[in-house]
């Protein structure tokens, strides 16, 4: 996960909540594909139809608050966000979002910063080059850098357990 | 040195002498609840990405339909007929109906000192019985079915020490909104809350739970308290015994101790879109209001449903205003009906229904629409919680949303 890359920023505020990562009325549709188009729609609908496979989201304190609905980081890792990096998270979403290989990053300054448009580049467990400055984040704890790397906790298992994928 | 509570109950699941905050432990888990939010894609993952996969435990599993019961759509009934199916198949413990899946499990299965994982964020409400209940998605849930285990980062632990006692017509969810307001929406991330203190032995089994089930929505990992002879009388009544009574050590290092003092609370309302965002009653009296909601797994219980009928009794809900009156359970239910609680709600012109998750999640009964208003004894006020994008949800204890179904704007009981 130590590879570079650059993304476009998309900024959303403090306490993106899963009912805003995706609504209650679309949990059951049959497919994360399905449910891609309304993910953050009561915030802002547009932006699913916006975001390309790449980009990243840049948000302010407590982002996943909520529910336990693992539909929210999994639509999230689907729009093909290659990393959210907030200011904290709240824990059940950032164990889901490990857990199906959606790259969270936590700073504290980059959120007070950023413009919308903009893009940053992302070197994961090190650090993150944005406007001329960098900005140092930290790396995750082993055990989780083993799930991230193994693409989520499922395909982790097969390694961990001999259960195979 | 000493432990906390979290700390002790995580090393006898972890089946290690002792740890401390920060640490990260392997533990088996004692139950595994999931209800029908998620369940379906556990089973997709269990039959699909796995090979020849085994439940390490099946008595360990309890599976609730309680979101969407009974179904709203071709999809929600397919979904549930997966899950009974499986539950079938596999011989997991399976209750459908019966209420909400926290309810249940209060109700049936939860013991003291048991580490649990609930496939639902509320799951931290098991602390009232001295339990570390704790929401997990449903790929943590598939891996702890299979493996019986899982791994935890060891709490860091804010202790509330309450003393003296709620004034007359405040109650526990006045308590836990003042507390999230006080401590913000992310001021326990990570953490156990923990409650003790003399002012603890004088909250009822409901008011616990309704206490610790919010917990998260201040961040919490879980909440907990000691277990004491009210906690005791209620697992007896309910046909179980204590797995193990922790309690703090005296030397326990907390990462913060808060004061509460009980007599000082008041009737609190936290207004949209955040459950922090929290103001005495009395500043959103005369709120228009369009529906109210008496029920969920966080004030759904006989007490609650006491205090509303207490309220309303003689009295009619207002004019194009909906109440909704969702009993916790079944046994609930049957005990409202023995005491008259539901003629009592019937008469004033609420809708009473089945047990269940009901507009507290914004799916299958009573959702809003465009525009409209909601004082709920829900769990949350999130934008588009309770229906569409741009309506609006008020969280209050049940006295509060029940007098504001009379009036047909916010106010509190004294006022009606």
């Amino acid at each position: 996960m130590s590879q570079s890359f650059t993304a476009k920023i998309w900024v959303l505020g403090d306490d993106i909540d899963t009912d805003i990562i995706l609504p209650t009325e679309y949990l059951a549709l049959k497919t994360v594909e399905d449910m891609k188009p309304y993910a953050f729609s009561p915030l802002r609908p547009e932006l699913a139809g916006l975001i390309k496979p790449g980009d990243m989201i840049v948000a302010g304190k407590n982002f996943g608050c909520g529910s336990s609905r693992e539909q929210a980081p999994e639509v999230v890792k689907a729009l093909g966000i290659s990393c959210v990096v907030a200011k904290s998270y709240a824990r059940i979403f950032f164990r889901n979002a490990i857990n199906n290989g959606l790259l969270l990053i936590e700073n504290a300054d980059l959120y007070d910063v950023v413009t919308e448009g903009d893009s940053a580049t992302v070197t994961p467990g090190k650090k993150i080059e944005y406007n001329g400055k960098e900005y140092e984040i930290a790396s995750l704890p082993d055990n989780l850098l083993e799930i991230l790397n193994a693409g989520g906790l499922v395909k982790a298992m097969r390694k961990r357990n001999g259960l195979e994928v | 040195m000493g432990m906390t509570m979290a700390e002790k109950i995580i090393a006898r699941a972890a089946g290690v002498e002792s740890t401390k905050a920060g640490d990260i432990e392997t533990v088996t888990l004692d139950k595994l609840m999931s209800n029908d939010g998620t369940t379906h894609l556990t089973i997709d993952m269990y039959n699909n990405k796995l090979k020849n996969p085994k439940i390490a435990d099946v008595s360990k599993l309890v599976w609730i339909v309680d979101h969407n019961i009974p179904a709203d759509s071709p999809k929600t009934a397919a979904s549930q007929k997966k899950m009974r199916d499986f539950a079938k198949e596999h011989g997991i413990t399976f209750y459908e109906g019966e209420g909400v899946c926290h309810q249940i499990m209060m109700e049936n299965h939860v013991c003291p000192g048991e580490l649990i994982f609930g496939a639902d964020s509320h799951t931290c409400a098991y602390g009232a019985l001295g339990a570390f209940g704790t929401g997990v998605g449903c790929t943590d849930y598939l891996y702890a079915m299979v493996t019986g285990t899982s791994w935890l980062l060891v709490p860091e632990t804010i202790r509330f020490n309450l003393t003296g006692k709620l004034p007359e017509g405040v109650y526990a969810r006045d308590l836990i909104l003042t507390i999230i307001g006080k401590i913000s929406a992310n001021g326990a991330n990570y953490k156990a809350m923990e409650f003790a203190g003399e002012g603890l032995h004088t909250l009822s089994m409901a008011d616990r739970i309704s206490v610790c089930n919010l917990c998260v929505e201040a961040g919490a990992k879980t909440a907990l308290m000691e277990v004491d002879d009210i906690a005791l009388d209620y697992l007896k009544e309910h046909g179980r015994e204590p797995k193990a009574c922790f309690k703090s050590d005296d030397d326990a290092v907390f990462s913060q101790v808060i004061d509460i003092d009980l007599s000082t609370i008041q009737p609190i309302v936290a207004k949209p879109h955040f459950v922090d965002n929290v103001v005495p009653a009395s500043e959103c009296y005369g709120v228009h209001i369009d529906e109210a909601f008496l029920g969920s797994c966080n004030n759904g219980r006989i007490e609650d449903l006491r205090a509303g009928a207490a309220v309303i009794k003689g009295k009619k809900v207002a004019p194009k205003v909906r109440f909704l009156v969702v009993p916790a359970s079944r046994a609930v239910y049957k005990q409202a009906m023995q005491e008259g609680l539901l003629d009592i709600f019937m008469e004033a012109g609420a809708i009473v229904m089945n047990p269940n998750c009901s507009v507290c999640w914004g799916a299958c009964q009573g959702v809003i629409g465009e525009g409209e208003t909601l004082i709920s004894t829900g769990t949350r006020n999130f934008k588009g919680r309770a229906g569409h994008k741009d309506s609006f949800v008020y969280l209050a204890s049940a006295a509060t949303v029940t007098a504001s179904a009379i009036a047909g704007e916010i106010t509190t009981a004294d006022r009606v």
